[in-house]
C-alpha cells in the first residue's frame, strides 16, 4: 500500500536504461544512433496500440492510419503554413486523436472482428486521401525535405528529442494503465457484459481509450517526421498496422513494456537481416510460429514469468 | 420497489417471456421458480437491461427503467450476478471487486491517479464479508468454481445495490456449497438491508429462504405469493408434475 505505482525494481531498471540510452550516442556509430531512434518511434507507436489491444481487448486493426495522420499533419503544418513549428507539434497528435474519435465513434458500436473490419475500411479511406490528393499531400511521392527547426537538424539532436518524448509518453501511458481508467479498461477487456452490469459505460470508455491511443500514435507520427524529415503514404498503409500489431504480440501484449521489446526485435530484424536478404519476413514468420507455440504470452510475458517480476504482468501480484 | 408489468420478449418466433408480472418490496427475499426454459433468466436480463423488452414495463422506485441501458440501470441501484461465473478472469480477486466499487464511486474515468490506493477499504470490507479476503491476490480465473460464484456476488455488492438479483446463485454447487452460499445470501440481506431477487432450482432452498415466490411457466407468471400459498396452488402442481 505504501508503494507507488512503480515497483522499485522496475523503476531502477528503467532509470538505468534511460541513462545508458542518454550516453550511448557518444560511443556508437551514427548509423546505430539512427536505428535506435527508429526503434523509439516504432516503440511508441506499438505502445499506443497496445493500450487498446492488449489492455483494452479491442481489435484496433488499422492503427497506422493515426500514426500517418499525426505525421502528415505535422508535415503539412511545417511546409504549407508559416506558423511556428511547435503549433505543428501539437496539431499532429491532436488531429490523430480527432481521427481516432471520429473512426472510433463508429467502431465501438460493433463488436470484436466487425470492429476491426470497419476500422480497416475507414483507415484505408484516410490512406486513400493521402495517396490521391496530390495537391495537398504529394500523393504517392509524399512530402520530402521537410524543414526542421535548427535544434532538430542533426540525427543526434533528433535522437535526444525522440528519447525524451518517448520517456514522457511511456510514463504517462503507465500512469493511465495503473489508474482507475486503466483498471476498468482491463476489466472491459476481460468481460464487457459484466462491466456494463457494474455500471460502466463500456462504449464510452472504449472510445476514450481509442482517442488516447490514437493521440499517442500521432505523437509517434510527429517523431517520425522529426527523424526522417519526410512523409509518404506507406505510413498509413495497413501493412504497417499489421506489423505494429505483431510487435505487440511478439513482445507480450498483456505486459506494459512488451511492445517496446517487440518493436526493437522487429526493427532490428528488418535492418540487420534485411542487409542480407530482402526476404527478412521469412525469418519473422518462423519466429512468429515459434512464438505461438512456445511463448504465447510474448517475449516479455515469458521473461516476467521466468524472473518473477510478476507485478508487471496483467496477472498481477496485486500491490494493494 | 420493483414492479414488472406484463413484460414480453420473443426471440424470432419463440416467446421466451410472454406476460410476466413481478412485485418486489423493499427488504424482501423474493424467488422466481419454474421448470427449465420457463424464462427466468430472460426475465432477469430484461430487468437489468441486458435484453430489451418487446412490450411491458419495469418500474424501479417509481421510475420506468424499461428502456435504460444496462449501466444506467446499475447506477440506479440494481446489481446482479449471472448464472455462469461472469468475472474478470485475468484480474486479481481484489481488482474484480475494486472495478465495481470504483464504478459505484464514479471514479472509473480517473486517468492519472494510482488505482491501487483507491477504494481499498471498501473493497476489502466486501471481500471480508464474503470470505474471500485471504484470496484477494489470486487471479480470479484460477479460483475454484464455487469461489468464482461467490466472487460474482462480491462484484455485485461493490455497486452497493438496493436490489440484488442473483441468477441461480448455487447452480453447479455441491450440497454443502449450496448451503453455505444461501447462508451467505441470507446474512448479506440482513446485514446490508438488501432486497434480493433470485431464482433457484433447489425447491428446499427456495421454500426455506424466500418470503415471496413467483412461479413462471412458458414465460407466463402463474402466481406470486407466500410460500404456503404457492405450494398449495393447483396450477403450480400441474406445471411441475406435468413437466415431470
Amino acid at each position: 500500500m505504501k508503494r507507488g505505482i512503480f515497483s522499485l525494481k522496475s523503476f531502477w531498471l528503467s532509470m538505468a536504461l534511460f541513462v545508458v540510452l542518454l550516453f550511448l550516442p557518444a560511443i556508437i556509430p551514427r548509423f546505430y544512433t539512427y536505428i535506435l531512434a527508429v526503434i523509439f518511434v516504432t516503440a511508441l507507436l506499438a505502445m499506443s496500440l497496445n493500450l487498446v489491444v492488449g489492455h483494452g481487448g479491442l481489435f484496433q486493426f488499422h492503427h497506422a492510419a493515426f500514426y500517418g495522420v499525426g505525421a502528415y499533419t505535422f508535415a503539412l503544418f511545417l511546409t504549407k503554413t508559416s506558423l511556428p513549428s511547435w503549433v505543428g507539434f501539437i496539431a499532429g497528435p491532436i488531429s490523430a486523436g480527432l481521427a481516432g474519435l471520429l473512426i472510433g465513434w463508429f467502431c465501438v458500436r460493433l463488436s470484436r472482428l466487425y470492429f476491426g473490419m470497419l476500422q480497416i475500411s475507414l483507415g484505408s479511406l484516410i490512406w486513400a486521401i493521402a495517396f490521391r490528393w496530390y495537391s495537398l499531400t504529394g500523393g504517392d511521392d509524399g512530402i520530402h525535405g521537410i524543414p526542421m527547426p535548427s535544434f532538430l537538424s542533426s540525427t543526434h539532436n533528433a535522437y535526444y528529442f525522440i528519447l525524451i518524448f518517448l520517456a514522457i509518453c511511456l510514463v504517462v501511458l503507465y500512469m493511465i494503465l495503473k489508474s482507475p481508467f486503466g483498471t476498468t479498461l482491463q476489466a472491459i477487456r476481460d468481460n464487457p457484459e459484466r462491466s456494463e452490469a457494474v455500471g460502466i459505460n463500456v462504449r464510452r470508455h472504449q472510445l476514450v481509450a481509442i482517442v488516447i491511443a490514437t493521440f499517442f500514435a500521432g505523437v509517434a507520427g510527429v517523431l517520425f517526421v522529426v527523424l526522417e524529415n519526410t512523409v509518404f503514404p506507406d505510413l498509413l498503409f495497413w501493412i504497417l498496422s499489421l506489423e505494429v500489431f505483431i510487435m505487440c504480440l511478439l513482445g507480450g501484449w498483456f505486459t506494459f513494456a512488451g511492445p517496446v521489446l517487440g518493436a526493437a526485435i522487429m526493427v532490428s530484424l528488418r535492418t540487420f537481416v534485411g542487409i542480407y536478404t530482402e526476404y527478412w519476413t521469412l525469418i519473422l514468420g518462423i519466429i512468429l510460429i515459434l512464438l505461438i507455440f512456445f511463448l504465447p504470452e510474448g517475449v516479455m510475458g515469458y521473461l516476467l514469468e521466468k524472473f518473477g517480476a510478476r507485478s508487471e504482468v496483467a496477472t498481477e501480484r496485486g500491490s494493494e | 420497489m420493483l414492479r414488472v408489468e406484463g413484460i414480453h420478449k420473443s426471440f424470432d418466433d419463440f416467446k421466451a417471456v410472454n406476460g410476466a408480472n413481478l412485485a418486489v418490496d423493499r427488504g424482501e427475499l423474493v424467488a422466481v421458480i419454474g421448470p427449465n426454459g420457463a424464462g427466468k433468466t430472460t426475465l432477469f436480463n430484461l430487468i437489468s437491461g441486458q435484453l430489451k423488452a418487446d412490450r411491458g414495463k419495469v418500474i424501479f422506485n417509481g421510475k420506468d427503467i424499461t428502456k435504460l441501458p444496462t449501466y444506467e440501470i446499475c447506477r440506479r441501484g440494481i446489481a446482479r450476478s449471472f448464472q455462469i461465473a461472469n468475472i474478470f478472469h485475468r484480474l486479481s480477486v481484489f481488482r474484480n471487486v475494486q472495478v465495481s466499487v470504483l464504478s459505484q464511486q464514479k471514479k472509473s474515468n480517473k486517468l492519472f491517479r494510482p488505482a491501487h490506493k483507491m477504494a481499498v477499504e471498501e473493497t476489502n470490507r466486501i471481500l471480508e464479508s464474503v470470505g474471500l479476503l485471504d484470496k484477494r491476490k489470486h487471479i480470479s480465473g484460477s479460483l475454484s468454481y464455487g469461489d468464482q460464484r461467490i466472487l460474482e456476488i462480491a462484484i455485485a455488492l461493490g455497486n452497493e445495490p438496493e436490489l440484488l438479483i442473483l441468477d441461480e446463485p448455487t447452480a453447479g454447487m455441491s450440497p454443502e456449497e449450496t448451503n453455505l452460499t444461501m447462508k451467505l445470501v441470507k446474512r448479506l440481506a440482513e446485514e446490508r438491508g438488501l432486497t434480493i431477487l433470485f431464482c433457484e432450482h433447489d425447491m428446499d432452498v427456495v421454500f426455506d429462504v424466500a418470503q415471496s415466490i413467483m412461479v413462471m411457466h412458458h414465460g407466463i407468471t402463474i402466481i406470486q405469493g407466500e410460500p404456503e400459498a404457492v405450494r398449495e396452488n393447483d396450477e403450480v402442481q400441474e406445471a411441475y408434475l406435468g413437466e415431470g
